[in-house]
């Protein structure tokens, strides 16, 4: 194993890094957006649904690239965890492509009928739903953890390995989580009864969301013996307790910044701090692995000067997709106006 | 094993499928998105209004066909690993760093300014603006480079190694991966492909207003005037140029992929003496290895591909029978190919002798020609790429990676299952944006036309149609009578 060679492992564990930072950055970007999509289905006025998706229409494509990141980049880094992960979850791999097809044709394809508008607007719904619960559902199936068979560096675990009620309730935290950042996007980027209406929102899904969080954490420790030692033993425990502590105090801070008339930017700030924090979590479980408990990143690691060339490129490329992403936000900052567009 | 067999097969029909489906739309975005620069570029420069509205006319075409784009170019991306994982995890290290470039090099910089192209004109000032359109143009081109370089890697593969131990394919040398023997035929000819699929589509529906405000005995508008003749220009100057890169990527396919230019041939047998004959017309027979009710030009083809009359050419009878593609689906997709370039360069000439004679816009059968012609880039485009793709069987990476040795362990019922998903949803979500983009090319582009902001968030809906159909209804409706 390369772990010995010093260099290249540091280079290994660069590319993990940075491929776990593009799925969060994702995770972030796309979760908001998505949470929209599913809160078209309770704001059923027209005007308020013109201004949810007009406050993410000239960004959604660049947030969804990085999930093209994500995947690229495990394709390109850790080939043989691309070509394990894939194939295990090959259902929610497929539900998720074809729901993000739905949610992302209906950003045009809305504004360019009357007669079938609603027939988009349900397109966007599902699609955004469906998207975040195979989201879930492929998270939930490999931190369960996949039947790999080594000798042909292939995965043996059958069409129907990743459904489990594990992996199905990691779907339903997913699409809470992803509501409660829509709705905290919602708060920053509106304004009037429908700003108001965000909040309430908020407030009930982060408590939800946080719920959510604690179940899948104390389910998360039993399902592997490595996960158990982890987090229960020794350190550990007073990790757990500390991670558990911060939840809890972001719930409050949120509830309290939700308040009618409160903050608008940190709600937002708070649920994505949530979403990082579970993050981070969810890596110290499963690092050294990148595919629990059979694969680590320095068996899937592709060779050093695949993983050299790349890098060169992506520490200056990726700093100056920041730097423009930043502006494309930038340009568009502050509220959607329903009545004057852009201006 | 004919179970796993079946999964190979219905694996290759659902990458062909989703493959095909998404080049259609890069095929007309990596032009429409020049041209869009291009006109913005006139507009700025000379502020004639005509440049303007047909920038705006065209963006809202623009930004249908890239939504279909991306969205099904996500799905390509993850192909690789549900359909194809033998092959991701062998090939994996070598043209992983590619497609990551082109990830980081292309499609972040395309999405990135897509918005303030589409949005942003009146926020971020011209030049911005400019700048925005610019960075999308290059993004498809990027976008191009980098996959054809992977496609190309695949057929003509370079800079490797393997390794005894894992079996993968190992990087040597990543200037002859990326440019690889076919490389640079491929991108030319690919790119200059995307070119004239953009002219003739922007032509063809020039040609149709041109027809129908002929019919209710308008002038035809300057906007409507231009685009045609643009159109005109580049088919003009660059069918001939896509011929002669067809020919040199042909010569250097002979070299590098031989059965794969004997099916475009039909060449089954060997002409060692020389005088091997150009078929025109045949039907590819497989079981008796004969090319049946063959038409022929005797020795076109020693000459063409051998630069002498007597030049000896080799037909399949001197390769293995599996290591033969599939002859009838290459030779005929080759010769649709080849049949539209000439008749691309045909329209392109005689629109030039219109043009000479000043009755560009007064010759109504080079406009029924031009109608006609609309979708012959798309057309040849997937034709190219079936004689490309089906032409390298029975190999993923040629010569070393079966493509039955590269499917992933998945049973044959989940891959009939997803490519009927596939094609039940790309057929309803594709054909209802193909129908939202023919509507707006049945409107000609108006003086002031409407943007592509006050289409999506504008001050001016109303309830009724989008207000750019509607408004547009109106003032087409005002102009006829
Ligand atoms: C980056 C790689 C790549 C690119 C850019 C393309 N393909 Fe491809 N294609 C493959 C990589 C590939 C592949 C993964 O290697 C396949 C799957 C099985 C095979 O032999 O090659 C394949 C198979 C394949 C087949 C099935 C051939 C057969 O099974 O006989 C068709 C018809 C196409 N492709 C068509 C296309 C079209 C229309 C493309 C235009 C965009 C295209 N391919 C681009
Ligand atoms: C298997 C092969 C392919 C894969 C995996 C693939 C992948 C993708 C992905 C993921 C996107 C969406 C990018 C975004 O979000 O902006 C995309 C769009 C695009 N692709 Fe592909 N692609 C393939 C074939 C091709 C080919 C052969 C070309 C050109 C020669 C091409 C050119 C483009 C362009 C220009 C776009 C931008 C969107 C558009 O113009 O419609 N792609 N592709
Ligand atoms: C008479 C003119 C033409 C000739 C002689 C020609 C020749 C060729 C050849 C030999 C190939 C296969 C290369 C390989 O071995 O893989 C090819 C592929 C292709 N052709 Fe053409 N071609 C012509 C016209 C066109 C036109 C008009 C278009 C589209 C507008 C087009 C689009 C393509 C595409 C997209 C491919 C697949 C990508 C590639 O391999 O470059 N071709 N062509």
């Amino acid at each position: 194993m390369p772990i010995a060679e010093g260099v290249s492992f540091d280079l290994t564990l660069a590319w993990a890094m940075l491929i776990a930072l593009s799925v969060l950055i994702y995770v972030i970007l796309d979760g908001f957006d998505l949470g929209l999509g599913m809160l078209f289905a309770v704001e059923k006025d027209r005007k308020n649904r013109d201004v949810m998706m007009n406050s993410v229409a000239p960004v959604w494509d660049g947030n969804e690239t990085w999930l093209i990141l994500g995947g690229g980049g495990l394709f390109a880094a850790f080939p043989l965890a691309y070509a394990t992960i894939l194939p295990a979850t090959y259902i929610p791999v497929i539900i998720m492509l074809l729901a993000l097809i739905f949610r992302g044709v209906a950003f045009e394809f809305r504004w360019r009928t009357e007669r079938w508008k609603p027939v988009w607007d349900a397109a966007f719904i599902g699609g955004s739903t469906l998207a975040a619960f195979a989201q879930g559902m492929i998270l939930g199936a490999l931190l369960q953890g996949l039947d790999i068979d080594k000798a042909t560096r292939s995965y043996v675990g059958g069409g129907w390995g990743w459904l489990t009620p594990f992996s199905l309730f990691v779907g339903l935290a997913v699409v809470f989580g992803y509501a409660l950042l829509g709705a905290t996007w919602l708060v920053m980027k509106t304004e009037g009864p429908l700003q108001e209406r965000m909040r309430k929102r908020a407030r009930v899904l982060s408590v939800i969301t946080v719920i959510f969080i604690g179940l899948v954490s104390i389910w998360t420790p039993f399902l592997q013996d490595g996960y158990f030692s982890r987090w229960f033993t020794g350190f550990g425990i007073g990790l757990a307790v500390l991670v558990a502590l911060v939840t809890l105090l972001m719930l409050a801070l949120l509830q309290l910044t939700l308040r009618s008339g409160g903050e608008e930017v940190w709600p937002f700030i708070l649920s994505l701090a949530l979403f990082a924090l579970c993050f981070v979590g969810m890596g110290v479980s499963m690092f050294p692995y990148i595919v629990p408990t059979e694969i680590t990143i320095y068996e899937a690691a592709a060779p050093r000067a695949s993983q050299l060339f790349m890098i060169v490129g992506a520490s200056v490329l990726i700093p100056i997709i920041l730097i423009y992403t930043g502006l494309a936000y930038w340009v568009f900052r502050g509220k959607v106006d329903p009545e004057k567009g852009y201006h | 094993m004919l179970g796993s067999f079946d999964a190979v097969l219905l694996a290759r029909l659902q990458f062909a499928f989703t493959v095909s489906f998404h080049f259609l739309f890069p095929a007309f975005t990596i032009g429409l998105a020049s041209y869009l620069a291009v006109l913005n570029g006139l507009w700025l420069y000379t502020k004639k209004q005509h440049y303007l509205d047909l920038f705006r006319y065209w963006i809202k075409i623009f930004a249908l066909a890239f939504a279909m784009g991306v969205v099904s170019g996500i799905v390509m991306s993850y192909q690789f690993g549900t359909n194809w994982s033998v092959f991701a995890d062998r090939a994996g290290p070598v043209i992983g760093a590619p497609m990551a470039y082109e990830v980081l090099s292309a499609f972040f910089l395309e999405a990135g300014f897509l918005g303030i192209m589409l949005f942003g004109r009146d926020r971020v000032g011209s030049t911005l603006h400019m700048v925005a359109c610019l960075a999308v143009a290059f993004g498809t081109f990027f976008s191009a480079f980098w996959i054809l370089s992977v496609n190309s890697w695949m057929q003509t593969p370079a800079g490797f190694s393997i390794d005894p131990e894992t079996n993968q394919f190992m990087p040597e040398d990543f200037w002859q991966i990326v440019f690889n023997p076919s490389f640079p035929y491929r991108l030319a000819h690919t790119v200059t492909a995307a070119y004239l699929t953009t002219a003739f589509i922007v032509g063809g529906v020039g040609a149709w207003h041109l027809l129908r405000y002929k019919r209710r005995g308008d002038k035809p508008s300057q906007a409507t005037k231009t685009m045609f003749s643009m159109a005109m220009w580049m088919a003009t100057i660059v069918a001939p140029v896509q011929i002669f890169l067809g020919d040199a990527h042909g010569l250097n396919t002979m070299e590098h992929q031989p059965q794969k230019v004997m099916a475009m041939e039909g060449h089954f047998e060997s002409h060692p003496e020389g005088w091997a004959p150009l078929y025109l017309f045949g039907i590819p027979n497989e079981e008796t290895q004969t090319l049946d009710y063959a038409v022929g030009i005797p020795g076109l083809s020693s000459l063409i591909l051998g630069h002498s009359f007597d030049a000896p050419i080799m037909g399949l009878d001197s390769i293995p029978d599996d290591e033969q593609p599939p002859v009838a689906i290459v030779f005929w997709s080759f010769r649709i190919m080849v049949a539209l370039g000439f008749a691309m360069l045909g329209v392109g000439m005689w629109s030039l002798w219109a043009r000479y004679r000043k009755r560009l816009y007064e010759a109504p059968w080079l406009h029924r020609a031009a109608v006609l012609m609309t979708p012959s880039g798309l057309v040849a485009v997937l034709a190219g790429w079936v004689t490309t793709e089906v032409g390298r069987q029975p190999y993923t990476v040629y010569g070393l990676l079966r493509t039955s040795d590269s499917a992933a362990p998945l049973e044959a019922a989940a891959v009939g299952a997803t490519l009927v998903a596939f094609i039940v949803i790309y057929t309803a979500v594709f054909g209802a944006g193909t129908y939202y983009i023919l509507r707006l090319m049945g409107h000609p582009p108006h003086t002031a036309e409407a943007r592509y902001k006050d289409v999506v968030d504008g001050p001016t809906r109303t309830a009724g149609i989008t207000p750019a159909t509607e408004e547009l209804m109106r003032r087409h409706t005002k102009e006829e009578e």
